[in-house]
């Protein structure tokens, strides 16, 4: 087994954790300094130097949830056994910066932070990875491999269509009918008086009635999730959806975002972000595998396996935001939405090839998801989004 | 207390943890701080609790959830009309101080001011936190952090022991940040093939080798299947029961009884059609 190297400047265990504490926010584990001191009473706790012990002590008073519970054990291994090949990261903290040991991704986030913070020329180098996309973009071919060249999602993300987007999204979310629940419930400012509150509370005013309390019909707002494809074939429309994304989690409808390629990750917190640009940095590290292979099925399982029961209700419209074009079995792609389908209230895919002029939906796995879709749009331009406006209105 | 004597003391009760959970357990007892329990439906999250009670010997406090649950429901409320009562009785008798009226004797406690109110610490189990609405949680964080409850009447009432605190959710909704920050945390998922059988040893020793590898067996394959409602292990245990009641010893030979005795398992009517038996068959016959 390899030794961490650790800086030398770490002087004891303290500041060892204080790294360790990083490296899990780093990786988007909510933890903080408050932590490092609870990390240290809990080794002491229990037997420190054995291994499985002290993992299993520290998961437990650091995850935070499910997700978290899942990735401790590889970020554990990533810090402390020096298994940190392959790290996601999320935002650059100013911890544990050994040049040697960072893994390349880091290497060039911390080029493209230093770049942006002294006003050099922003285009002043080509992305490599641009001439990549060119070469691809003509075949839409779906393959397995994930690409794991990674492609900065800022330069596909420009303020003017990040606004445009925006808007469109805001007359989607808005097109979306606002349902307010028949039932009233109490609350605190309200048309109606809850006299059944009242006359209970007056009892403790000798009968008068002093307090009132009030109901009203609580918004039952409809809920969007969608999930957009970011794979080989779809990498000229990501800069639109992914800007619509943007957009659609902004608006304050209850709104839940994840890409997939070949994997599934949820992106709702990381859009959330104000600063547009450091959420599009944010976003480009997760998309690790951007443009390269596709399994729609596989993802849309992982999702509804992993999120489903949370993301989805009676409420719900799924947004899907791909081209059809996918490794997998297609009868698979039909099973999991109709599973979809028994959970949410609608299912739309947004199909950007939908808007060619004589397409015809042939791809096997799109022959399999129609049946369980409410409605098969076209979307490969902004204006194209815009126009769904009047679609959304019937679902 | 150790790591081990958790899982002994846990073990004596018929509860079979997995090593996370009991060092979950230890952790919130040593620190003193709360335990979130998640997973699917069925895993024994609510079981813990219990189990943990009846080894310490310590009372278990449960408060449900429910949407719309609001503090005089989970805290205290005053017992307005002994008040009103106490008023006229001393009207009658002549003048009593209005301090009296807010005194211990006037408040009822409900579940919360209550698992701090005790002598001996108790486990107080707070059961799915998540079907409680958002603002319910703000309330549980003075309890769950500082072990204490305001009232504006009496003042601040620090807890005179500290409970073992359970929350339990399975994600009908996000629970908050401050919540998760406060609490130590425990995913539990369906557990093993071996560990089940630990499980239907320790709770029904009477169901014996071949029946109890098949049962495992075939409710571990389900769980596999595209099913609704995936049954937990109150459903494989309420199974079991079912079919060694019968006097069932091997499922190959009972099938009728078998295909009967599904409605323990499978709660829907969809589940129910996922299963015919050419798909049991091909299950036990996996199995066996």
């Amino acid at each position: 087994m390899q030794v961490t190297r650790f800086p030398s400047r770490a002087s004891g265990l303290a500041d060892r954790m204080s790294g360790f504490i990083a490296h899990l926010r780093m990786n988007g584990m909510r933890v903080g300094p408050a932590e490092t001191g609870d990390a240290l009473a809990v080794l002491a706790e229990v037997e420190a130097t054995d291994l499985p012990q002290a993992r299993q002590a520290l998961c437990v008073l650091l995850a935070g949830d499910a997700e978290d519970w899942r990735r401790f054990d590889d970020l554990f291994d990533a810090y402390w056994l020096n298994a940190g090949k392959q790290r996601t990261g999320v935002a650059q903290t100013a911890h544990v910066r050994v040049q040697s040991a960072k893994p390349m991704i880091w290497q060039q986030e911390s080029q493209d932070i230093q770049e942006t913070s002294s006003d050099s020329d922003q285009d002043a180098t080509p992305d490599p990875g641009d001439e990549q996309a060119v070469g691809r973009d003509g075949k839409l071919i779906a393959t397995r491999t994930a690409n794991l060249s990674r492609r900065d999602l800022r330069e596909l993300m420009d303020e003017d269509a990040l606004k445009q987007a925006e808007q469109a999204a805001t007359a989607l979310a808005r097109a979306i009918r606002d349902r307010r629940s028949r039932r009233r419930k109490k609350a605190l400012r309200g048309p109606a008086l809850d006299m059944r509150r009242i006359q209970r509370a007056s009892l403790a005013r000798g009968g008068e009635p002093m307090d009132l309390y009030r109901r009203a019909r609580p918004p039952r707002p409809m809920r969007i999730v969608a999930l957009c494809d970011v794979s080989g074939s779809m990498t000229v429309y990501s800069r639109v959806f992914l800007a619509f994304l943007k957009g659609l989690i902004g608006t304050g409808t209850e709104a839940d975002a994840y890409l997939f390629h070949t994997r599934l990750m949820r992106v709702t917190d990381a859009l959330r972000d104000h600063d547009s640009l450091r959420a599009a940095g944010r976003l480009s590290l997760m998309a690790e595998g951007f443009g390269g292979g596709t399994d729609i099925s596989g993802s849309l399982e992982h999702f509804l396996n992993g999120y489903g029961a949370r993301a989805l209700n009676g409420r719900t419209i799924v947004l899907i935001l791909s081209d059809g074009y996918c490794s997998s079995d297609p009868q698979a792609l039909g099973d999991v939405l109709a599973r979809i389908r028994r959970k949410a209230r609608r299912i739309v895919w947004l199909n950007p090839l939908k808007g060619w002029r004589d397409y015809q939906p042939i791809a096997a796995a799109m022959q399999a998801a129609e049946p369980y879709l409410d409605a098969h749009l076209p979307a490969n331009t902004l204006e194209a989004l815009a126009a769904l406006e009047p679609q959304f209105r019937k679902l | 207390m150790t790591l081990s004597d958790v899982q002994n003391g846990l073990a004596a009760q018929g509860y079979v943890s997995d090593d996370r959970l009991a060092m979950a357990l230890h952790l919130a007892q040593q620190l003193g701080r709360p335990l979130l329990l998640e997973g699917p439906a069925g895993v024994g999250k609510t079981e813990v609790a219990k189990a943990l009670a009846a080894w310490q010997d310590a009372r278990l406090i449960r408060l449900q959830c429910y949407e719309g649950l609001d503090a005089s429901h989970a805290i205290y409320e005053w017992n307005y009309q002994r008040q009103l009562l106490a008023i006229r009785a001393s009207e009658a008798q002549g003048g009593t101080s209005e301090a009296q009226l807010f005194s211990d004797e006037y408040l009822l406690k409900r579940p919360l001011l209550e698992a701090i109110s005790q002598d001996a610490p108790p486990v107080l189990l707070i059961d799915e936190i998540d079907r409680a609405d958002e603002e319910f949680e703000a309330y549980l964080l003075e309890i769950l952090s500082d072990f204490q409850i305001t009232i504006p009447e009496l003042g601040t009432i620090p807890a005179r022991t500290k409970p073992t605190v359970i929350l339990t959710a399975n994600g009908t909704r996000d629970l908050s940040d401050a919540l998760r920050r406060r609490c130590l945390y425990s995913f539990l998922d369906y557990p093993s093939r071996e560990t089940e059988m630990a499980i239907l040893k320790a709770r029904m020793p009477q169901v014996e080798g071949q029946l109890a590898r098949q049962i495992v067996g075939v409710v571990q394959a389900l769980r596999k299947e595209d099913l609704e409602k995936t049954p937990g292990i109150a459903e494989m245990l309420d199974w079991a029961a079912a079919l060694s009641g019968l006097g069932v010893n091997d499922m190959a030979q009972s099938r009728e009884e078998v295909q009967a005795t599904l409605v323990c398992l499978l709660k829907t009517a969809a589940d129910y059609d996922a299963a015919p038996p050419e798909v049991m068959d091909r299950l036990i016959g996996k199995v066996a």
